[in-house]
């Protein structure tokens, strides 16, 4: 869904026009998956989504209606949560872009010459991925809870108040997010970064530029595609994510995304017209971001 | 500190003792050199000779293992790239891809805060006759245009010292030869000091007031384009600047101005202003196009050295001159331009043939010319780089 907008500014040679019957042999399990597996359930989704509860029915039976009425309800309940999750998402993909810019820098520009030392570190990014990330997030959720050793040595250094928590709070979570998405980040900045070409550096500097100069007016603007595709990649994930922000993970009460309130809806109150608004509200608000992104970044001549 | 105006004129160049280390190998050996402001200098090389570390270090983009540069008198050794005045129009022009040509041109004014960066950009574009294409981005233009860019992006700046590595490199011929008219009058409009480096030997002599012949690391010899064609100091010059035909023999014999050269049974005279060396073995010299072809043996003066007879191992006609390749048995082979001014060639394949030239025509070099293969030896940086390090891998084996 989110590459749909990329694909829309890539340009594409132009394919000589030709009806192929094996062309579209070719392309029919792709659309036969698509209408199954994608097109079926969105349909399934709006339909769910204007669903109002059966006349006489039991808690969690509902029929088929047109209750535009649950986008209304579902909007005036669930705002402050639609807000904290953009909101979270964004702080998350930030902080990220600034943990990760440097580091795929570091791999892709100034690491060259060490084609061992790159590859390495390569691993050292994608490492975490061998291991599950609910069992990555439960080990900082200890890592980070009051008892642990990290929080008792700040209290004891008085640089924490000695009630303060850090599991539970928007910070937790948003460091979660950010901890997770980091390699989702910092591969595609790493494959942008791993091509630019130097001479372009070397002719700023000859051009009066220094070196801040040239990294904020020749180095970012040629490595965009990569921001791009790394933002989307963290942004997209990270808004709807419900497990950083979990009462089981990172999160409190008052830390709950969409993803949560989702969940909540849809498994315990039993309520799948306000699960399904709720989701197609999130689906629709990512396009438009993303769509106004790509847009505005201009990265359609470097893509 | 950047620099904020223009400059006035051009800014003389002086490289001290200069010597560049790589990891593997040595780029520049010991170079000493002093390029006059408002000249057109052109330093000239085969691949791997050092000429692009030499611009990169008075670009600011290498550093110096050892020496000192000035630019105007003043030492910039340990100023940065951004601080130097001094702009290149690099050989890959290095346009900024995500910039129009507009933004390409007026980068370098906007970062000194210069006032009108943009009129005077545009300025810079009509200069090259592009002004019409400025919000286009680069790839959207052609080679030609793409270096045109890249020249007014660094003539705009008005800077001391103007850098050219190789900016002609990928054109076509034609294309060429108009860009090279075209820099040389914006060299003579602006007066700005101009070090250009290219393996082009025709278009260092036709841009440049002063040549200088790289090999190795270092000068081989600097002049005029004139003399530096004419009288070749050594054999690595008179090869590679133009053709050369060289015979090696002993001195025999010295008179007031000239001395006489035994090559292989053949006694050569030159005059001795014009030979480097005056006893014990000496290299003489002349340029193909001196040389005059005979069929009939030429009656012997003491104003023409003659060589013959040999055989003609091949004939090509090029159009204005026909080349012919002379075998003279021991002596080798001779190399004769002639002009087509009659019809048709003097000799033909096989037939039997004199040579001669005038004495003063002839020149006597330093060094003798090496021995080479079959194929001239690969001097490029990167092979240089690769012998060397297998140099040191046999020499830590063997420890």
């Amino acid at each position: 869904m989110a590459f749909a907008a990329f694909a829309t500014t890539e340009a594409q040679p132009q394919a000589p026009k030709r009806r192929s019957r094996i062309a579209l042999f070719l392309l029919l399990p792709g659309i036969l998956y698509l209408v199954l597996f994608f097109l079926t359930p969105l349909i399934s989704l709006l339909l769910t989504s204007l669903q109002a509860p059966s006349e006489f029915g039991d808690i969690g039976q509902y029929s088929y209606a047109f209750n535009w009425q649950n986008y209304v309800d579902v909007v005036q309940l669930y705002w402050p949560h639609i807000l904290r999750s953009f909101g979270y998402a964004l702080a998350a993909t930030v902080l990220a872009l600034l943990f990760s810019y440097p580091l795929a820098y570091f791999i892709g520009v100034k690491a060259r010459r060490w084609p061992l030392l790159q590859s390495l570190m390569l691993v050292l990014v994608i490492a975490p991925f061998f291991i599950s990330f609910l069992l990555r997030t439960l080990a900082w959720k200890q890592l980070l809870s009051d008892e642990s050793f990290i929080i008792t040595s700040l209290k004891a250094l008085s640089l924490l108040a000695p009630d303060a928590h850090f599991t539970g709070t928007p910070f937790a979570v948003i460091f979660g997010l950010t901890y997770n998405f980091i390699p989702f980040m910092t591969l595609p900045l790493y494959t942008t970064l791993e091509r630019l070409d130097l001479r372009y550096l070397e002719a700023g500097s000859d051009l009066y530029a220094n070196a801040f100069t040239v990294f904020r007016k020749i180095t970012i603007p040629l490595s965009m595609p990569g921001i791009v595709a790394g933002t989307l990649l963290t942004f997209i994930p990270a808004a709807g994510d419900y497990v950083n922000a979990s009462r089981d993970f990172l999160g409190g009460p008052d830390t709950q995304m969409m993803g949560n309130v989702i969940e909540a809806n849809f498994l315990v109150l039993l309520n799948y017209p306000a699960a399904a608004a709720l989701s197609i509200i999130l689906m629709a608000a990512i396009l438009v971001l993303v769509g106004v992104y790509v847009k505005r970044s201009g990265t359609e001549d470097l893509l | 500190m950047a620099v904020r105006e223009f400059a006035e004129r051009g800014a003389d160049l002086e490289l001290v003792g200069i010597q560049k280390r790589f990891p593997g190998f040595t780029a520049i050996e010991e170079l000493d050199l002093v390029i006059p402001a408002g000249s057109f200098f052109a330093l000239l090389g085969p691949s791997g000779c050092g000429k692009t570390t030499t611009l990169r270090l008075v670009a600011g983009l290498e550093e110096p293992t050892r020496g000192r540069i000035l630019i105007g008198g003043k030492d910039v050794t340990d100023t940065k790239s951004h601080e130097r005045p001094v702009n290149t129009v690099f050989q890959s022009y290095a346009l900024f891809p995500h910039m129009t040509v507009i933004e390409n041109v007026a980068f370098g004014l906007k970062r000194r805060r210069i006032a009108d960066a943009m009129g005077r950009a545009h300025e810079a574009l009509r200069l090259v006759e592009l002004d019409h294409l400025a919000q286009r981005r680069p790839q959207q233009l052609s080679g030609g245009q793409q270096q045109r860019v890249a020249l007014a992006r660094a003539i705009v700046n008005r800077p001391a010292l103007l850098l050219l590595d190789e900016p002609l490199g990928a054109l076509d011929l034609k294309l060429r030869r108009q860009m090279q008219l075209e820099l040389k009058s914006i060299q003579e409009e602006v007066g700005l000091t101009f070090l250009h480096v290219t393996h082009d030997q025709e278009e260092a002599m036709t841009m440049a007031d002063t040549v200088a012949v790289m090999n190795k690391g270092a000068i081989e010899q600097m002049g005029a384009p004139e003399e530096l064609y004419e009288l070749p100091r050594t054999a690595f010059v008179a090869n590679f600047l133009g053709q050369s035909n060289l015979f090696t023999g002993k001195v025999v014999a010295t008179s007031g101005n000239a001395i006489t050269v035994e090559a292989a049974g053949a006694s050569l005279i030159v005059p001795t202003a014009r030979a480097q060396r005056h006893q014990g073995e000496v290299t003489v010299g002349v340029r193909p196009e001196k040389v005059a072809i005979h069929t009939e043996e030429p009656t012997a003066t003491a104003d023409r050295n003659v060589l013959g007879p040999g055989r003609v191992i091949d004939v090509s006609f090029s159009g204005v001159s026909t080349q012919y390749l002379v075998d003279l048995g021991v002596l080798g082979t001779v190399l004769v331009f002639a002009q087509n001014v009659g019809f048709g060639p003097i000799a033909h394949l096989g037939s039997e043939v004199w040579v001669s030239w005038d004495v003063t025509h002839g020149f006597g070099l330093d060094d003798e010319p090496a021995e080479t293969g079959r194929f001239p030896a690969d001097t490029s940086t990167s092979s240089i780089a690769a012998q060397q390090r297998e140099a040191l891998v046999t020499e830590l084996e063997e420890r």
